[in-house]
């Protein structure tokens, strides 16, 4: 997910051509107080004219309780990006009205409640604690995101390049994620120079269950993407799997083994799971 | 009247002549010999042991006899550190010289003092690969009666054996010399690398003079240019500025946007069908072209795929690739930043070479026709895949033909690499201002919102599709690229020519008018 400021007309023109698979237009933190209006004004235009290609289109609105939150929302939602990010949210009682506040406009604009979706995006300590919560009160939020930079100033503490301070967060924010069947998106690597750095955080997020990462810098995107593509012994591994699973399947049997190892139901949707990855159809294995 | 390609040009344009139109990439060489004559380079000679030792530059000018309507040739390698040109028109409009054909290899910033000579009559014609600063902007304007020449690097020689360009006078800048004249650009405080697009000048001039900030014992090695062909050797504090001649190594571009570019067009080669052992190679210096070796260089160390040949302009970055053993050779006919030198000096793989062997049309193979890959930039690009690196979007010259149009020519695979629209300027359009290299000779377009293969290579389209390449139509590109950008003022021009367009045979491509204030 690649964050562009609102405020910066020439990196959102060309948002949609680096191959990231998804955008964050930014209202809130990458913009300055003074140039709000702006920004918002620019991100309303942009949507309506500019064609973004494949990538899913997330607009982060400031907080409902700050002077521009009201506005955006009422600017951003009748032209329904695919999702709003809500930043540092803490309840599920301020997701509540939240939620509340975009159904009405959309209400306004004969507008269907189902189609945009909501990314929370967990910045405080308080956050944290109520993630589970916050994660299973709507259908509507389809992700949760981690915000290190905030987090860590509102833990104070210093930012480390190996995240210690936020791994407990990380790994909670996950597990609300993973409980409600969500996705998870890990917080971004500032260090835009350090790609060994960016590959080796991305190895950790992925292997404790985020299912995906931001980035601040479009050159990160590859690196991010190559390490949460499967490898090709990965794939053909699953593969494996999957015909061995289709062939027992039409023998009436459930447990089996490939290679030596036993195959059971966790395995099978692992193995499902790195195919659908390797954009490979189920049905054509 | 038209040529194939639909540029309006006139019969006959002053100072020019009769003109001869462009009529296709290769239809001109298809026969297998020219019908221009080739003229002889000139007979001299010197007795045993004559001194060829001139006190200072001045004193070397006076002793060549310069006239009124005199051709002066330079090369442009020591790039935007050259004091030497500027310094030997300051020595002719001072002796009163008027009416000079200038025919550097290239001009850059550093030639902007000229300005003055263009406005008194010092200097009157030019023939030139590039032209920017504030020359370009001056020609552009109409200063110059006569319109200035544009050539490509390969089609100078042509120029030069034809006697299109008879060079009187040569001023050789070299960074180590001997008294001799036997001369390189490989060593001294001032290397800038090879010395290929001199060798022609040496060749062919009716007087040569090397001047160096080094002078070696004899003989100097390497020998680039050689004795035989030099009448005066002068030596001088310095040939320029060696902080701007030896700029530091290249680097890779950051821009993610031309990262992007870059990585889709490595993409385009390796699955084009010519990314094979053996393949050769040669990219630009700048930006997103430069960039794509990266990628390549990655691919190549990947899958342990060897190539033979790189060539042209060289940076640091592919005497790397020399170095780690990913090619074989380095056909050097100009260097681009201070590392390469010392590889042009130390390893027998680095060959330099003349600017005929790089690209001349008219000779029995030329380097460029031994590619199998190149990566250009653009200015601009039609729909007809027509290429402009000459002339800006205010219709101003502010570029160089240099080896675009004879690598494109020569290639198995021209990749153009470019964004499809640089601020709110497109560089993808319909039309064009000045056409330099044909759309025939371009086989893909790269940019950031896709790729456009020519129609003319449908089984290169093919290939990529199925690698799984975001193809699209050019002209849908161009729509594209319109619906962002919106449509631009068209730019006025009045009838004066001020630049004629030579493709690499010597036919014109297009002509330059002057820009309307």
């Amino acid at each position: 997910m690649l964050y562009i400021p609102g405020n910066n007309p020439a990196m959102l023109q060309q948002g949609g051509v680096y191959g990231a698979d998804s955008l964050l237009l930014d209202l809130e933190d990458a913009v300055a107080i003074n140039q709000k209006d702006a920004a918002r004004i620019l991100v309303r235009n942009i949507l309506k004219e500019i064609d973004f290609y494949e990538a899913e289109i997330c607009v982060r609105v400031n907080h409902i309780d700050t002077p521009f939150g009201m506005e955006d929302l009422e600017e951003i939602v009748p032209l329904q990006p695919d999702a709003i990010r809500f930043p540092k949210t803490e309840t599920p009682e301020e997701l509540e009205r939240l939620i509340e506040i975009i159904e009405k406009i959309e209400d306004k604009h004969n507008l269907p409640h189902d189609q945009m979706t909501l990314h929370v995006m967990i910045e405080t300590a308080l956050g944290v604690q109520n993630v589970f919560d916050i994660a299973k009160l709507s259908k509507r939020v389809d992700a949760i995101t981690i915000g290190g930079q905030d987090l860590t100033a509102d833990m104070n503490i210093s930012g480390t390049k190996d995240g210690s301070g936020i791994d407990l967060a990380r790994k909670m924010i996950v597990m609300a994620a993973k409980a409600n069947k969500i996705d998870a998106i890990d917080t971004v690597f500032v260090d835009v120079n350090d790609d060994e750095g960016l590959r080796k955080e991305t190895e950790y997020s992925k292997s404790i269950g985020f299912t995906g990462k931001a980035v601040i810098n479009p050159r990160q995107i590859d690196i991010i993407h190559e390490v949460y593509q499967p490898t090709e012994e990965e794939i053909r591994k699953a593969y494996k799997i999957i015909r061995a699973f289709k062939k027992n399947k039409e023998a009436g049997i459930g447990v089996f083994s490939v290679d030596g190892k036993m195959v059971d139901a966790p395995v099978m949707a692992r193995a499902a799971y790195v195919l659908e990855l390797a954009d490979i159809d189920y049905d054509s294995v | 009247m038209k040529n194939t390609i639909g540029r309006e040009i006139p019969e006959k344009i002053d100072g020019i002549g009769k003109v001869d139109l462009f009529i296709g990439a290769w239809e001109k060489l298809k026969k297998g010999w020219m019908d221009e004559i080739t003229i002889p380079p000139p007979n001299k000679a010197k007795m045993p042991h004559q001194c060829k030792s001139c006190m200072d530059l001045e004193k070397a000018i006076a002793l060549t006899n310069p006239k009124n309507g005199m051709t002066v040739s330079f090369h442009h390698h020591l790039r935007n550190g050259d004091n030497i040109l500027v310094k030997t028109i300051d020595i002719l409009a001072k002796m009163g010289i008027k009416d000079i054909t200038l025919a550097s290899s290239s001009l850059n910033q550093s030639h902007d003092p000229l300005l003055k000579y263009l406005k008194d009559g010092t200097i009157t014609k030019i023939w030139t690969s590039g032209l920017r600063g504030v020359l370009g902007k001056a020609v552009s304007n109409g200063l110059l009666e006569y319109p200035v020449v544009i050539h490509s690097h390969g089609g100078r020689v042509r120029a030069i054996h034809t006697g299109k360009i008879q060079v009187d006078l040569v001023i050789i800048a070299a960074s180590a010399a001997d008294e001799e004249g036997n001369a390189t650009g490989s060593h001294g405080k001032s290397a800038f690398g090879s010395l290929g697009y001199a060798m022609i000048d040496a060749q062919y001039a009716k007087q040569v003079i090397v001047v160096t900030d080094n002078m070696v014992d004899f003989p100097c090695i390497p020998i680039s240019i050689s004795q035989n062909f030099v009448d005066y050797v002068v030596k001088v504090d310095s040939i320029g500025d060696a902080s701007r001649i030896a700029t530091g190594t290249t680097r890779i571009t950051k821009s993610p946007l031309d990262l992007r570019i870059a990585k889709l067009a490595a993409d385009v080669i390796e699955h084009s069908g010519f990314f094979t052992p053996g393949f050769s190679f040669q990219v630009g210096a700048g930006g997103a072209s430069l960039a794509v070796a990266k990628f390549i260089r990655e691919k190549m160390t990947r899958q342990g795929l060897k190539g033979s040949f790189l060539l042209g302009g060289v940076t640091s970055y592919i005497v790397d690739m020399l170095e780690e053993g990913l090619f074989r050779t380095v056909f050097d006919v100009q260097s681009f930043d201070a590392a390469v030198s010392s590889s042009i000096l130390n390893n027998k793989n680095h060959i330099e070479i003349p600017a005929s062997l790089y690209a001349n049309p008219f000779n029995c193979g030329c380097l460029t026709n031994k590619l199998d890959v190149v990566v250009l930039g653009a200015l601009e690009i039609d729909t007809d895949f027509n290429v402009n690196v000459i002339t800006g979007s205010d219709g101003t010259i502010r570029g160089a033909s240099g080896g675009h149009s004879d690598t494109a020519s020569g290639a198995n695979l021209t990749v153009v690499v470019c964004p499809s629209f640089r601020g709110r300027v497109a560089i993808v359009k319909k039309k064009i201002h000045t056409i330099v290299t044909p759309g025939e000779t371009i086989d893909v377009l790269v940019t950031e919102r896709g790729i456009c293969v020519n129609p003319a290579r449908p089984e290169l389209e093919e290939k990529l599709i199925k690698a799984g390449l975001n193809i699209k139509k050019i002209e849908d590109l161009q729509k594209e690229v319109e619906s962002i950008v919106g449509v631009e003022k068209e730019i006025e021009f009045t009838d004066k020519i001020v630049g004629v367009v030579e493709y690499r045979d010597g036919t014109i491509i297009d002509v330059i008018r002057q820009v309307k204030n």
